[in-house]
This record gives C-alpha cells, structure tokens and sequence, in this order.
C-alpha cells in the first residue's frame, strides 16, 4: 500500500516552472530516492510535500487521505540548508524543537537522552553549538528529525557534511527506521548511496519526472549485455577471432592482463562468447557489466539536454 | 497554539537570560538616577582642597573684602607685579589675583594669575565679590550726591536689595468636567518629548531586534527545520511577541527602578538642603553667606515646584498610554522589520528596506518638536490619527491632555494599521525567508506579495 502519493504537481515561480506534472508513489516502508542534477525542482517538491510551500496544481496523498497540516507530526525532515541557533545550547535546542514537533516535554528528554547516547554526543548536552564541529551538529538535526517517530521520513541530501564513518552509521539508522516500519523519501546527488539504500527512484530533470521504478527494474532495464572479459596468453585485436555477431567496444592492456568489453546480441547468452573465446585464450574473469545508478543518471540527463537542444 | 506558545518562550528567555539585557536593564535607571545626583554630588564634594590665593591689589578698594570661605584663603601682598608674579610661582598657592590701579573710574578689570585652569567656583566666586563691592562704591558714590539724613541714607542703601523680585507664573487648566487643574506647560513639554523619544527608541531598539532574530534564523539556517514543523507566521509571531514581552519587562523594570531611585533621591535631597545652608551660616560671615542663602532658597522653591508639577501629572494615564502605544507602535513596525529581516542574507544589506521604516519615525520625532508647542493643531491632529506617526506623536501630545474621542480613535486606527503591516509582512516573510543568495530588490518583494 502507498504511504505517499502525489498527483500531478505542477509549480511556478514569478520567472520559471519549478515542477511540471510530477506524480510519484512511495509504497509503505520503502526507501524513495529522489534524484535530479541541481536546480531540477527537488527541493521545490520536498518543500511541498512538507507543507512549506503549496502547489499551483495537483493532489497529495497521506496514507490515502488528502495531506493536510495535521499530517505534520508524522513528518520529518532533515532539510538540505539546515543549521542551529548558535548561541544556544545543544540539548536545550534540541528539547525546544522536539516540543515543537509535538513530545511533550518528559517523552522528549527521555527520547533524546538515548539517541544522544547512541550517537555519543551526551556529553556535549550542555555545549553552545557554535562550539560544535559540522558533522556533530549533522548528528544533532539528524536526531531531531527522527525523534517523533514519523511514519514518513524526509531527507534532503543527508548525507552532506558528513566524513565516511558517519556516512555509514546514518546509512545504517536509516536502513534500521526502514526496517522498523517508517517510510522514507530522500533526495541526493551521491548515486551510490542510491544503489546502497533505494528501493525506489524518480528521476527529475528541468522540473519534468523523467524516470521512475524500482531500482533492481531500472538497473535491469539499463542493461546492454555487455560483459567485461580479462584474459592472458593472447596478443592482437580480439576482432580477428570474434564472431561477427558479437561486437568488441573497447579493449587495452594492464600490466600482463589484458581487458576486454563485449557486447552481445540481444538473445544472445553469455555462454556463447564464451565458447567462441576459450580456445584462444585464457580467460582470468568473466562479468556482465551492469550499469550503476550513476551512469544511468548521467545518460537520463544529457539525453534530456540533447533533446532540448534538438528540439531548439 | 501550543507551538506559538513555545516560540514565544523561547524568543523570551533567550534575550531576558542574555548578559546584554541585564546590564541595559540595571544601567538604564542608574544611568538616569546618575545624572541627577552626581552633578550635586560631586560638587560638594570636589572642592575639599585649601587653595591661598594672593591678591595683590593696587586700588585698595578690595582690602579685606574678600573673605575666606571653607576652601579659598585669600592673602594680600603689597608689592610690584613682576616680583608677586616671581613669588607666586615658588609660593606653591594657587592664584594670583592682580588688580591693576585705574586712574579716574573705578577697576573694572582684574586678571588671575595661575598654572592651571582656575576652576570656575573660583572664578564667579571672586567675580561676585568685586561686583558687589563696586556695586557699593557706586552706590555710595551716587548717595553721596543726594546730600540725604542718615535715616534715609540707609534706606537708600538698601534699594538695591529690597527691589529684588522673582515672579511664579503658574497656569490653571479649566478641563471639561469644570474642574480646575494646575498646569506645567514646560513639564508637559519636557515628558511628551520624553515619552516621544522613548517610544522611538524602543521601537528601533525592539524592532532591529526582531529583525536580527530573523536573519540570524535565516544565516543559521534552521528557519527551514521549523517551519517544517509551524508555520512561518507562528514563527513570525512568535519571535514578535517574545521580544513585545523582553521589551514590556525591560521597561516595567526601568520604571519601578527609576521611580524608588528618585523617591530615594528625593528623600536625601530633602535632608541635605538645610544641611547645606546651615553650614554656611555657621562658618561664614554676613555678606556673602546671606545671599547665597537666598539663591538656596529660590532653588528649593523651585525644586518644590517641579516636584508639584511632577505629581499634578497623572502618571497613570501616562504609563497606561505609554505601554499601549509603545505595544502596538513596536507590533505595527516589529511586522515590518521582520519583513526587512526576511529579505536579506545579511544584516548588511537591510539598508535599502530600512529606508521606507525609518522615515516615518524621524519624521516624527522631527514634528515632535512643533508639536509641543501647538498640540493642539490641526497637524498635531493627523499625526497623531495616522498610524505610523501615531506612537510617537500620541505620547507627546498626551501630557498636554488630549480628547477621549481622539485618543480611542488613534487606538484603533493603530491597532487597524498593526493587523494591516501584519498581513503584508507574513506575505514577504513566508517567502523571504527560504531565498537564499538572491538579491532582492522592490521589484522582487511586490512579487512576493502577490505570490
């Protein structure tokens, strides 16, 4: 069942459209990656989602209910520019924006008391934030975000201003929050997080949705039957051994190994190369070559430019 | 309702807790108690140290004329100038008086020798005495003419002092109700330019306040992480209120504090009088003590009188006003700085917006100063109708009395133009406040508006 939906956003500003017809569904505990380059209208939608800003047109959906203010206490989100008061302290800012999620003050002490001890930042309850480095201050809105329990998690960007380790130990949370039921929307530009976390993307570009499936689909459907073969004990162009059918796109030499990327008919199993290559070399590794969500990306976007540029 | 309640919290205890409030707090009404009492302190105080001052005379008319006083001794020398002037310097006293021979009138010049600036006791000190002496050798002089018996020869000499007068005008206001009421112009003229420039002050002061508030939301960018939880006007109205209450404490605070430091004042001020002019007659002889009692005496009459003027002012009325239209003169401009705030990445670039928020108010505080002397005048009328002048102009016609009608129809009007500068600030706050590296102009804010 779809937690989210919405229906044909559409938003303009004073000079630009923002948004253009963009419809998605986010099913119950899943992990919604929202991908576009800069200034696609990510953040626009994110903000309407939130109830920040309304859209011109279209419909919005909670639990299959029209979204309305009320939603709010079953929303997070960790928004892309998001900062502290710096003049107060951590764990009484904390306190004061729990409240205004809506924990009464007693549940919000307790709660944050043992996130805050979880991410080993207790001891800076009582530090100004100004004296807190980027990455704990992360960790602080990070916590915040997530401490009402919300049925509906939203990330814009969360993983900037983070170092590796704590990259990975948000990872985890977020996998972990998935798994404990909540449903999450998160906005990126870092594809291999997409690939680590998503069960689901949407592809936004100059505010039209462009792509949009489940990860394992879209990776499938990207797919060339292209295999990556490394091998030894063969000097010379692979063409002059290679059946017609199978067409060489690149091959070059490293160190004694030499790599080579084929590509094969549609229809075609891998096997079949395989037979042709054996008896003329030795074949160290054999791999299909799968598209990563990055080059997916990047190939959705400049195909889009072009097409702009053509129809121009 | 909850929320907004939270925000307002917050806004408060931040600022009241800062170390910056206390001080303002403490130092405003000390500040104020200061410059009463120190000017009078100190100058008891000041003049403890024995000065010699030598006089070296050559008319001979100011011979034991100058008597000493607590702290000034006077010594006559009789020699030329240049050896006095040698003298005075390995003397070590502080000044020599010189009083050059005149050949047929009498001196009116004199000159003070002396290493450092003479201070100015000193200076009127001497100045009285060779005034009045001379004054009495003209005197003399002129009586000597009329050829008169020794009775009306005293008489005469006691012209000068018997015809001294000091008039007190005192105006009585005749008020609707036929009551009559004493009134101090130059009082009301003092407190409505005083309550004037205070309202003008706390909006600025209260208004960039809220105006930093929301800039520093905005650069700190956590305005986004709480209007995803309120909304931006909760936020908006919020941080106004709060900083509304900072400024009502503030203020209640200032006016019990400045009203026990004057009772206090006032109460040692009263002792210290006949203090004063007693010590006088106990260590000083006729002449000069005898005046300088009179001028104490002028001065406590006039110091009894503005303490009356000060009481015939009902101050109740007058706290009562003030608080309204300091309120709602902050809210009506609070909206707007909020606004400026909204539309700016930084403090520095508010100038343009502030522009259209200040000219009203120095416009006013300008009129001000015409107004006190014509409050009852038809610009004093509009001024203190229209809204954005209204706070400021309000308050300096109110000692003056002002109509009930006119004051309740000032109220609403400023209570209109509050909800009205509201309404239209939420508008370029809500957007403002999440455009980032956009430099805004007029143009772009009339966008906002219709957005």
């Amino acid at each position: 069942m779809d937690l989210f939906s919405a229906h044909n956003i559409t938003k303009h500003f004073s000079n630009h459209t923002a948004l253009n017809k963009v419809s998605i569904s986010v099913s119950e505990q899943s992990i919604f990656g929202l991908l576009g380059p800069n200034g696609a209208g990510k953040t626009t939608f994110l903000r309407i989602i939130n109830q920040i800003t309304a859209p011109d047109e279209g419909e919005l959906f909670f639990s299959g209910k029209k979204l309305t203010p009320k939603h709010i206490e079953q929303i997070g989100y960790l928004p892309e520019e998001r900062g502290l008061y710096k003049k107060m302290k951590v764990g009484e800012q904390a306190l004061y924006l729990a409240q205004l999620k809506g924990i009464n003050k007693k549940d919000a002490i307790k709660k944050l008391k043992y996130w805050f001890e979880k991410f080993e930042i207790l001891t800076w309850w009582n530090r100004k934030v100004e004296e807190l480095s980027k990455g704990m201050q992360q960790k602080v809105q990070f916590i915040i975000t997530i401490l009402h329990e919300p049925k509906l998690l939203i990330f814009d960007e969360p993983f900037s201003g983070f170092d590796p380790i704590n990259v990975n130990l948000i990872k985890d949370e977020i996998l972990k929050l998935r798994d404990n039921g909540s449903t999450i929307i998160f906005s990126t530009h870092n594809m291999a997080s997409v690939e680590e976390l998503c069960d689901h993307i949407a592809l936004i570009d100059n505010s039209i949705k462009i792509l949009d499936g489940k990860v394992k689909d879209i990776k499938k459907e990207y797919k060339s039957n292209t295999y990556e073969v490394v091998y030894t004990d063969f000097i010379g162009n692979l063409n002059s051994i290679l059946d017609n059918n199978f067409k060489l796109l690149e091959q070059n030499q490293e160190d004694d190994l030499y790599k080579a990327k084929i590509k094969l008919p549609d229809e075609t199993r891998p096997n079949d190369l395989l037979q042709n290559l054996m008896p003329h070399l030795v074949i160290n590794s054999f791999n299909e070559i799968i598209p990563t969500m990055n080059d997916i990306f990047i190939a959705k976007v400049k195909k889009n430019i072009d097409a702009k540029y053509n129809n121009a | 309702m909850k929320k907004i309640l939270l925000i307002i919290q917050r806004e408060y205890l931040t600022r009241v807790k800062k170390r910056s409030f206390i001080i303002m707090t403490i130092l405003g009404p000390v500040l104020m108690a200061a410059l009463m009492i120190v000017p009078i302190y100190i100058a008891q105080l000041s003049d403890s140290e024995k000065k010699v001052i030598e006089i070296l005379d050559e008319t001979g008319i100011f011979f034991n004329k100058f008597t000493n006083t607590d702290n000034i001794s006077f010594r006559h020398i009789f020699t030329d100038l240049q050896t006095a002037k040698n003298n005075f310097a390995e003397s070590g006293d502080y000044a020599l008086l010189y009083i050059p021979k005149t050949q047929i009138a009498l001196p009116t010049t004199a000159i003070l020798y002396s290493d450092i600036q003479p201070n100015i006791n000193v200076k009127s000190y001497i100045k009285r005495v060779m005034v009045k002496e001379i004054e009495e050798q003209k005197l003399i002089i002129n009586i000597n003419k009329l050829n008169l018996d020794h009775k009306d020869r005293e008489i005469a000499m006691d012209i000068p002092n018997s015809i001294k007068t000091s008039i007190n005008l005192s105006t009585i206001k005749i008020t609707e109700e036929g009551y009559e009421e004493k009134t101090f112009t130059e009082v009301s003229m003092v407190l409505g330019i005083f309550s004037g420039i205070l309202i003008y002050f706390f909006i600025f002061l209260f208004g960039a306040q809220v105006m930093r508030g929301v800039i520093e939301e905005k650069t700190s960018r956590i305005v986004e992480v709480i209007i995803s939880s309120v909304k931006p006007f909760q936020l908006m109205m919020g941080k106004i209120i709060g900083i509304a209450f900072v400024g009502i404490t503030q203020l209640l605070l200032w006016i019990v504090l400045t009203f026990s430091i004057v009772s206090i004042f006032q109460i040692s001020f009263a002792d210290k009088l006949p203090v004063k002019s007693t010590e006088i007659l106990s260590t000083n002889n006729q002449l000069i003590p005898a005046e300088q009692l009179q001028t104490t005496n002028e001065n406590t009459d006039e110091i009894t009188q503005i303490f009356e003027a000060i009481y015939s002012i009902n101050f109740g009325v007058m706290i009562l006003s003030f608080l309204f239209y300091f309120l709602f003169g902050y809210l009506l401009y609070a909206a707007l700085f909020a606004a400026v705030g909204s539309a700016v990445d930084s403090e520095a670039d508010t100038q343009q917006f502030m522009l259209p928020i200040t000219i009203p108010l120095i416009f006013a505080i300008i009129m001000a100063q015409f107004i006190i002397q014509n409050p009852e005048g038809p610009v004093s009328f509009w001024l203190s109708i229209i809204p954005l002048t209204s706070p400021i102009i309000m308050m300096v016609r109110i000692p003056f009395g002002v109509s009930n009608v006119e004051v309740i129809l000032s109220m609403s009007l400023l209570v209109l133009g509050f909800l009205g500068t509201t309404w239209l600030a939420a508008k370029i706050y809500r957007t403002g406040i999440l455009m980032y590296g956009k430099k805004v102009n007029y143009k772009e804010l009339w966008k906002w508006l219709k957005y």
